[in-house]
């Protein structure tokens, strides 16, 4: 009840179980991003020769790859790496998704017909069957990893805000705004806005989930970030040439990939029920 | 008996708590009798008749009681003789029939599903025997038909013919006429009572309604917030009723020839209260206005009044005898005049405010890809077909008509959410442009409505402060740190709590949030206001005290009102003048002193007769005269009947001259105008011979 205060969003991501796993594992990546080079131990590009294909121990928790880099250094970097890429560009495309999702589903009309055919086409291709092509015209770096994000999921989150839009359009408090006199924008952003919200709180936790496979799988594909920068991608990429040699190489950027993941999956399950529980 | 009910106690589970939803009601249905259940929303009444056919599915339970069914006990069958009895002793006619047939199987299927272990032309034979008895035109081609082709009315009658395939003990009807228009659910009510006479069958008939339930039940048990409150036959709960809650119910919904000026409503105030929130005393007393201290401490129990009485009140003998709430029950029953209390005497006439000529619009229809490759013209719905309107300051005109009549088209067209066609409309003299948005900041001022449903017509995710703050800041030019005096005001004057600005809408029950609707409106000071359906989506005890707060407003600060409803009732409460209307055409315009009493338009009188009569005591509703109802449905606006449009449906039609010519406006008396061929005279004395039948002289 708002009246009472509203309760602090993480006591009710902590009320079940599933979800206050799924908070907990995102709180620990976001430590590790931000954090990270304050504890891990080495350089995520140093190579120690005499070091190389060391089984995890005491100096190299997560062990050594073949050229001598520790690990567990290289994953806690490449945290960094992908949060700040799949964050930044999930929520670049969730603002451009509602800007788009709120004008075109208000206005409607010819503008949002066309719009949405064209959003249409792009969502009939696999989103990285998309990223290749795009990617193959920008060449690979991390800003065209970024853009293609943006431009892979703006048309979907657009797709949920715009439904948002559609049930809400008609009802009477938007014709009493109208009534009013009230500008687009304010309809749009005051009126509409707030009951987008909950399915865009949802919707954002998802597309960051995807954006981090979208960047991991780029980076396996050799497309997306370059050598030698600590992708987890990447770093799959490269230890599964070696798994019999170096399997932890593999399996730790595999595990971390998997855990992030899965824990905002169960953290936006949690933000709907969060959400749905308050309506 | 056919079902005995007996001490009942039913509980659903919320947030892990068990709370009793229905508590110990007792009641018997003969064979034969038809039992009317009233209740408002939350009072159990679907609750109960659920448990009856057991079907409260896992968070419901029965907590105590028996329910007892053709000498069958309901509560100890096992699944597969419940099923059993659930197909061949009970029947139910739900609500709303559109979702309770498969929409994509023909309707003889239907029917022939609920007709086991016939052969394929005796089946269809019993089909259309069947569907022939609920009176549908056509039944072979109804039994061709998908439900989405028939209308609302056809497919109650089609759900009628499935209820009543077999000899079911016990008959269930959930508020089969609430979604359908009035001149609708007077033909289905017909329906129902000529096809109970014909039967032995128990029913149950659950409505919010007291006055439909008087139309067909010999008993009524009125519910309030699970508990039964009081039981009686009809005409005596009518003419006696013995509980203030049933005393209030009938006063707080306005009678035909009501009006405002003559006496206000009297509202009950409060709000029924939910389950596991009950006062621990009588469930009614906080809301009572004859409740002392044994009412708040004690519950009261069912006590026998009378011969087939049953009342739960501590004071029903001070009631009976006349001692409290006497003259309460004169006045409800003696017949009002139009005492011209509040007439105000003016030398010039009062200025006009809105004036609308010829208002027309038309939605075009769009073609189907066989009509565009075919090249057909694209067609057109002509929901408004030029109505003229005129109302002064001060004054109150009413809409009246069906669905599908444009009186909300209307109102659109007049505010500007819709593009009018063609036609002017102008406000205090001034043209309004037909779109809201090319219109200046001081007319969207001058100029407000309050949408037809409260639910939708708040913001959810604003409270109530800011909702209604922005109105005053944008158009009346309050600072935005006055504004919150102003919200603080404005809540006074629709009689809620300056606390309340704090609130968000779903914290709110429909009668404070149609208050806060009234009160956005009401914040910019506007010369007009449109009401569209301002109480139809409120419970019945709330109704009372909206009607009351719309009459009081205007009262004190001179505004204008144009009020849309279906209900004659209301309309006739709050206007000065009221407009019928069919098909998107004027049929009548007429005072509202006027409009109770002939010469009416044919259809006015269609309308007026669609309006329960009350029982008198020991009077059985199912053997009193038929009022004249009409055939059919409203046309289609897309191909409306040429000539006079309401011909097809005309009980006192001429025949060609009718279907050929338009009607000229007969004007008669007090400027009153009537669109028909019939001469006023003529339909003055036909309908005069009615008269004994006319609703305003049971009350």
């Amino acid at each position: 009840m708002a009246d009472e205060g509203a309760p602090p969003f993480l006591s009710v991501l902590y009320a079940q179980a599933a979800s206050a796993f799924g908070t907990s594992v995102v709180l620990l990546f976001l430590f590790v991003a931000v954090f990270g080079p304050l504890f891990a131990p080495y350089s995520p590009t140093q190579q120690i020769a005499s070091e190389a294909r060391q089984p995890p121990s005491p100096q190299h928790w997560f062990g050594a790859d073949r050229l001598g880099r520790d690990v567990f250094s290289r994953v806690v970097y490449g945290a960094r790496d992908i949060i700040s890429l799949a964050g930044l560009g999930s929520l670049l495309a969730v603002i451009a998704g509602t800007l788009f999702g709120l004008i075109s589903g208000y206005r409607g009309g010819l503008f949002d017909e066309l719009l949405f055919r064209l959003f249409d086409a792009f969502l009939s291709l696999p989103s990285l069957l998309l990223a290749l092509l795009l990617l193959g015209t920008l060449g690979p770096s991390r800003n065209s990893v970024l853009i293609v994000i943006v431009f892979v999921y703006t048309p979907i989150v657009a797709r949920v805000v715009r439904s948002v839009v559609l049930g809400v359009r008609h009802k009477g408090f938007i014709e009493a705004a109208q009534m009013r006199g009230e500008a687009g924008w304010y309809i749009l952003f005051r009126e509409i806005l707030p009951s987008v919200l909950p399915a865009l709180a949802v919707e954002a936790a998802l597309r960051f989930s995807y954006a981090i496979f979208l960047v991991s799988s780029l980076g396996f594909l050799g497309v997306g970030v370059q050598p030698p920068n600590p992708d987890w991608g990447l770093m799959v990429s490269e230890g599964r040439n070696t798994i019999s040699l170096t399997p932890w190489a593999l399996y730790f950027p595999v595990g971390a990939i998997s855990l992030l993941v899965i824990g905002v999956n169960l953290m936006a399950d949690g933000v709907r029920r969060a959400l749905q529980g308050e309506a | 008996m056919a079902l005995t009910i007996g001490d009942l106690t039913v509980s659903y589970r919320q947030q892990g708590r068990w709370l009793d939803v229905v508590r110990e009601v007792s009641l018997s249905i003969q064979p034969g009798q038809t039992y009317g259940l009233v209740g408002e929303s939350g009072s159990g009444k679907t609750t109960l008749a659920l448990a009856v056919m057991r079907y409260l599915g896992e968070h419901g339970r029965i907590r105590q009681g028996t329910i007892e069914l053709a000498g069958l006990n309901l509560l100890t069958l096992d699944e597969a003789s419940l099923v059993r009895a659930r197909r061949d002793l009970i029947r139910l006619v739900p609500q709303n029939p559109q979702s309770s047939l498969n929409p994509s199987m023909r309707i003889g299927e239907q029917v022939a599903e609920t007709l086991p272990g016939l052969s394929e032309s005796e089946g269809k034979r019993r089909v259309l025997a069947l569907l022939s008895s609920v009176r549908l035109p056509d039944p072979e081609r109804v039994m061709q038909s998908y439900p989405h082709q028939l209308s609302g009315g056809m497919l109650q009658r089609v759900m009628i013919a499935m209820a009543l395939s077999g000899e079911p003990a016990l008959l269930i009807l959930d508020e089969p006429t609430t979604n359908l228009d009035a001149t609708t659910e007077a033909a289905i009510l017909d329906l129902i009572r000529d096809l109970i006479r014909a039967r032995r069958t128990a029913v149950l008939y659950v409505s919010h309604s007291l006055s439909l339930i008087s139309q067909l039940c010999e008993r009524v048990a009125v519910l309030y917030a699970g508990e039964l409150v009081e039981d009686a036959p009809v005409g005596e709960l009518f003419q006696r009723p013995l509980h203030p809650y049933t005393q209030g119910l009938l006063d707080s919904v306005p009678r035909i020839g009501q009006n405002k000026r003559a006496a206000e409503l009297r509202p009950i105030p409060g709000q029924i209260p939910r389950a596991g929130e009950r006062p621990p005393g009588c469930v009614f007393a906080p809301r009572c206005h004859l409740a002392n201290a044994l009412c708040e401490q004690a519950r009261p129990p069912l006590d026998t009044p009378g011969e087939g009485r049953r009342v739960r009140c501590h004071r029903w003998p001070e009631i009976a005898a006349g001692a409290v709430g006497a003259n309460q029950i004169v006045e409800r029953y003696g017949f009002r005049v139009h005492a011209p209390t509040r007439q105000r005497t003016t030398h010039s006439a009062p200025p006009v405010v809105l004036a609308v000529t010829h208002l027309q619009k038309r939605f075009p229809v769009r073609r189907t890809l066989g009509e565009w490759l075919n090249a057909r013209p694209p067609r057109q719905i002509e929901a408004v077909r030029g109505v003229d309107l005129e109302i002064s300051r001060g004054r109150t005109l009413g809409l009246v008509g069906e669905s599908g009549s444009g009186k909300t088209t209307v109102a659109r067209c007049i505010i500007g959410l819709s593009e009018r066609s063609g036609g002017e409309v102008a406000l205090l003299d001034i043209p309004l442009a037909p779109s809201i948005a090319q219109r200046a900041p001081d007319l969207l001022r001058r100029l407000q409505m309050v949408l037809q449903n409260p639910d939708e017509a708040l913001n959810p995710y604003l409270n109530v402060g800011e909702i209604l703050g922005r109105p005053l800041q944008k158009l009346a030019g309050y600072a935005p740190a006055d504004a919150a005096r102003g919200v603080s005001r404005l809540l006074e004057a629709v009689k809620l709590d300056p606390a309340t600005a704090a609130r968000l809408p779903g914290q709110l029950s429909g009668g404070e949030k149609q208050r806060v609707a009234i009160a956005r409106a009401f914040a910019t000071r506007p010369d007009l206001i449109l009401f569209d359906e301002p109480v139809s989506a409120l419970d019945m005890s709330v109704q009372a005290a909206i009607l009351n707060l719309i009459a009081e407003l205007q009262r004190e600060s001179r505004h204008s009102v144009l009020l849309i409803s279906h209900d004659l009732a209301v309309v006739g409460y709050l206007a000065d003048e009221v407009i019928v209307m069919y098909l998107g055409r004027a049929m009548e315009v007429a005072r509202t002193e006027d409009i109770f009493t002939p010469p009416h338009h044919p259809y006015t009188e269609a309308l007026l007769s669609a309006i329960p009569v009350m029982p008198r005591p020991g009077e059985s509703p199912l053997t009193r005269a038929q009022p004249i109802h009409l055939d059919g449905d409203i046309p289609s606006p897309m191909d409306a009947p040429a000539g006079c449009p309401f011909h097809t449906r005309c009980p006192r039609s001429l025949g060609e001259i009718c279907a050929r010519q338009e009607p000229p406006w007969q004007v008669g008396q007090n400027g009153r105008r009537v669109f028909c061929h019939i001469p006023l005279d003529d339909l003055e004395k036909a309908q005069r011979t009615n008269s004994d039948r006319e609703p305003r002289v049971d009350f």
